[in-house]
């Protein structure tokens, strides 16, 4: 079967003062090759944790993850990992930089090398290839990630609040830039993030979890990401089904971070 | 203390000559003009030109006007010791009540003159006491035993210098200086000292540059200058570069090791704090004062820097960096290669720019206590013979070198290392 299976996973850190936490119980998912689920969830809910493991930085307590049908063992060329911000590496060129994967193949210089421009391409950053990336704005430096993540051709993209640093508008471009490199590479991806918005618009699939310990909450299947993908994303945020699943979403963590840090609302008194 | 207080008034002065007259020569970058706030805010404050070259001049100003400098108008010097002709007289007392009269006359010259001792013609010589003649040289006294002066030290006494009266072990000042005597009755004359400094304490400006110079072309004890600072230079790198050879890779194996970390963390951590000069003593017993003691201490003190300074560059790799590189297929070597190593190369040239200054420091010290050629060798030899002009090119040099090799490892560092803190 193609595709990502994330089979009953749990997660346990024992700390040293002897309690331990559950960071994750009984996760199970299914990934079809070329779905891209956006996750959401209070703080501490195991969004981190829970993409670690998928990507091999970190040993479940129990389950398995099975991508291609293959198990995960430790971290690999086919599942690639963008940051949120801080994981370029600095004293590399834009180029260098986005060849880092097929270099590392040992890929012909030629071969990589169209690759690298063909991507700089579609992440508009022709102009800059020479620089060194941290002379680049934040915007431009997730570009780099992005296309960094895309010239080793993993077959799942993983990605961790990746425009969680960036402002506003930046963030908008950036969120249509996502949809577009999606829907043109066909990628698996899964895509942590704080903001519902972003959730909605860019997740085909969206998952809130629940904290304490933590699991999958809800899950929802979206029309949006489809509709945004070359159009607009202003017009589809104006979809009344959009509002509304937002509002529901919305509702929902404001009550689980409600009981997470105690009622805000005046109980005090 | 005077000194002092003449750089404090230098300073005084010249900050309100600038803040009456200096305004209109600042130039202010147009980001900073627009501040109002700059008490406090650091990056508002600009170093003063000014008051650098003010600050630079006025030492000058104050070395040579405290040793006599002739680079500077007479009229600038502060008082120099007395120099010339001078005379007293002196009374003396026989047993039975008579006195008697008599000269001494001295030359003060300055040091190294050949002059000859004033004559005393013109002086009559009559009775026990009688007149005298010497030269002395300038900051120097004379001693004037009582015998040369009575007829008989054992029962006359001399009693007044230029009609005031002295004791054993009293003083009496006069125009150009001081009388003194001691408990047997002879007088030692001091001529005024004034204020500036004696070249062998501390000579003037122009006696240094020329020694400069001297030992440049000449050298000293037939060692060039060169020699010196070459050979102390070469020790320097060699064992930098040896520490370096050992440090760095110790420093990434016991950052990517628990066995390495576990193993070398109690040695390391002792032997940081121990100051490579303490270890002098023990690579004498061991090694001897040849090269290689030398070399094996500026290695030793290296090697603890870059050991220190390699693990941190390691420790200091922000995991997700390597964690990107791990998903995008790369190996652990290909991790060392292009991760760890280009990421630790910021503080390993923080370190090194230590360990340069703190090489440099010892090899001047160990080479003050044991060496044949060498910057501190130089210097320690020259003190054993009063040289100090030679001390003090060698110790500006020693200063000026230091502060090049500093200079040096920084351009160094921002043309290798562009990345550095923009991570
Ligand atoms: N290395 C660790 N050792 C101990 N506990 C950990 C560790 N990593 C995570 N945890 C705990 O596991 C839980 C989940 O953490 P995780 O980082 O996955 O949350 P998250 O959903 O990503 O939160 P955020 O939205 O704030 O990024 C938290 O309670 C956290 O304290
Ligand atoms: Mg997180």
């Amino acid at each position: 079967m193609s595709g990502l299976k994330i089979d009953d996973i749990s997660m346990r850190f024992d700390l040293p003062n002897g309690s331990h936490v559950q960071a994750l119980q009984n996760v199970s998912l299914d990934l079809k090759s070329g779905e891209l689920m956006s996750v959401l969830g209070p703080s501490g809910c195991g969004k981190t944790t829970l993409l670690n493991i998928v990507a091999g930085f970190l040993k479940q307590t129990s389950g398995e993850i099975i991508l291609n049908d293959k198990k995960v063992t430790g971290p690999g060329a086919e599942r690639g990992m963008v940051f949120q911000q801080g994981a370029l590496f600095e004293w590399m060129s834009v180029r260098k930089n986005v060849s880092f994967g097929p270099d590392m193949k040992g890929m012909p210089k030629a071969k990589s090398n169209e690759i690298v421009e063909h991507l700089l391409d579609v992440v508009g950053l022709q102009d800059f290839k020479d620089k060194a990336v941290y002379e680049l704005s934040g915007g431009m430096q997730q570009r780099v990630a992005l296309a960094r993540c895309l010239a080793n051709d993993p077959d799942v993209i993983l990605m961790d609040e990746p425009l969680g640093a960036l402002d506003a508008l930046t963030r908008e471009k950036m969120q249509g830039l996502v949809l577009k490199l999606w829907k043109e590479t066909g990628k698996t991806i899964i895509l942590i993030t704080h903001s519902v918005e972003e959730a909605l618009l860019l997740g085909e699939r969206l998952l809130v979890m629940a904290p304490r310990p933590g699991r999958i909450h809800k899950e929802y299947r979206l029309p949006f990401a489809e509709m945004g993908v070359g159009g607009d994303l202003r017009e589809v945020k104006k979809h009344p089904d959009y509002n509304s699943t937002r509002e529901e979403i919305l509702a929902m963590i404001w009550d689980m971070e409600e009981e997470i840090m105690g009622r805000t609302d005046g109980a005090a008194a | 203390m005077i000194i002092l207080a003449m750089y404090i008034a230098i300073f005084a002065a010249a900050a309100i000559v600038w803040a009456i007259v200096g305004a209109p020569f600042v130039r202010k970058d147009p980001f900073t003009a627009l501040k109002t706030v700059t008490f406090g805010d650091e990056s508002a404050i600009r170093s003063n030109r000014f008051a650098s070259v003010v600050s630079v001049i006025s030492i000058f100003l104050i070395w040579a006007s405290f040793t006599g400098s002739t680079l500077i108008p007479n009229a600038l010097h502060v008082p120099g010791p007395f120099q010339g002709e001078t005379s007293f007289e002196y009374e003396a007392t026989a047993p039975d009540g008579t006195t008697d009269a008599g000269t001494v006359r001295a030359l003060v010259h300055p040091v190294g003159a050949a002059v000859e001792t004033p004559s005393l013609e013109g002086l009559e010589e009559s009775g026990f006491a009688k007149n005298f003649t010497s030269t002395i040289p300038a900051y120097r006294s004379a001693t004037i035993v009582a015998g040369k002066l009575l007829d008989d030290r054992k029962t006359q006494k001399i009693t007044s210098i230029d009609g005031t009266p002295i004791a054993p072990g009293g003083a009496v000042d006069i125009a150009t200086g001081q009388v003194r005597m001691n408990a047997k009755g002879s007088l030692t004359f001091e001529p005024l000292q004034g204020m500036q400094m004696a070249e062998q304490y501390l000579p003037p400006p122009e006696k240094v540059g020329k020694r400069f110079v001297s030992l440049i072309f000449d050298g000293y004890q037939n060692v060039t200058l060169f020699e010196h600072l070459g050979l102390s230079l070469f020790r320097v790198f060699v064992g930098f570069f040896l520490g370096c050879l050992v440090g760095i890779p110790l420093g990434y194996a016991m950052g990517l090791n628990g066995w390495f970390r576990g193993w070398f963390d109690p040695i390391v951590e002792f032997m940081r704090p121990v100051p490579p000069l303490a270890l002098i003593p023990l690579i004498i017993i061991w090694l001897g004062i040849w090269e290689t003691g030398k070399i094996s201490l500026l290695f030793l003190a290296a090697l603890w820097i870059m050991a220190i300074s390699a693990r941190s560059g390691v420790s200091g790799v922000r995991i997700s960096k390597v964690h990107a590189a791990y998903s995008l297929g790369a190996s652990k070597w290909q991790i060392l290669k292009n991760v760890i190593v280009p990421n630790s190369l910021p503080d390993i040239f923080t370190g090194a720019r230590v360990a340069m200054g703190v090489c440099w420091g010892t090899v001047v010290a160990a080479e003050l206590v044991a060496a044949q050629k060498g910057a501190g060798k130089m210097i320690i030899e020259a003190s054993k013979f009063s040289l100090t002009d030679i001390v003090i090119v060698g110790i500006l040099l020693i200063g000026v070198v230091g502060f090049g090799i500093d200079i040096l490892m920084r351009k160094l560092e921002n043309y290798l290392i562009p990345w550095k803190g923009k991570g």
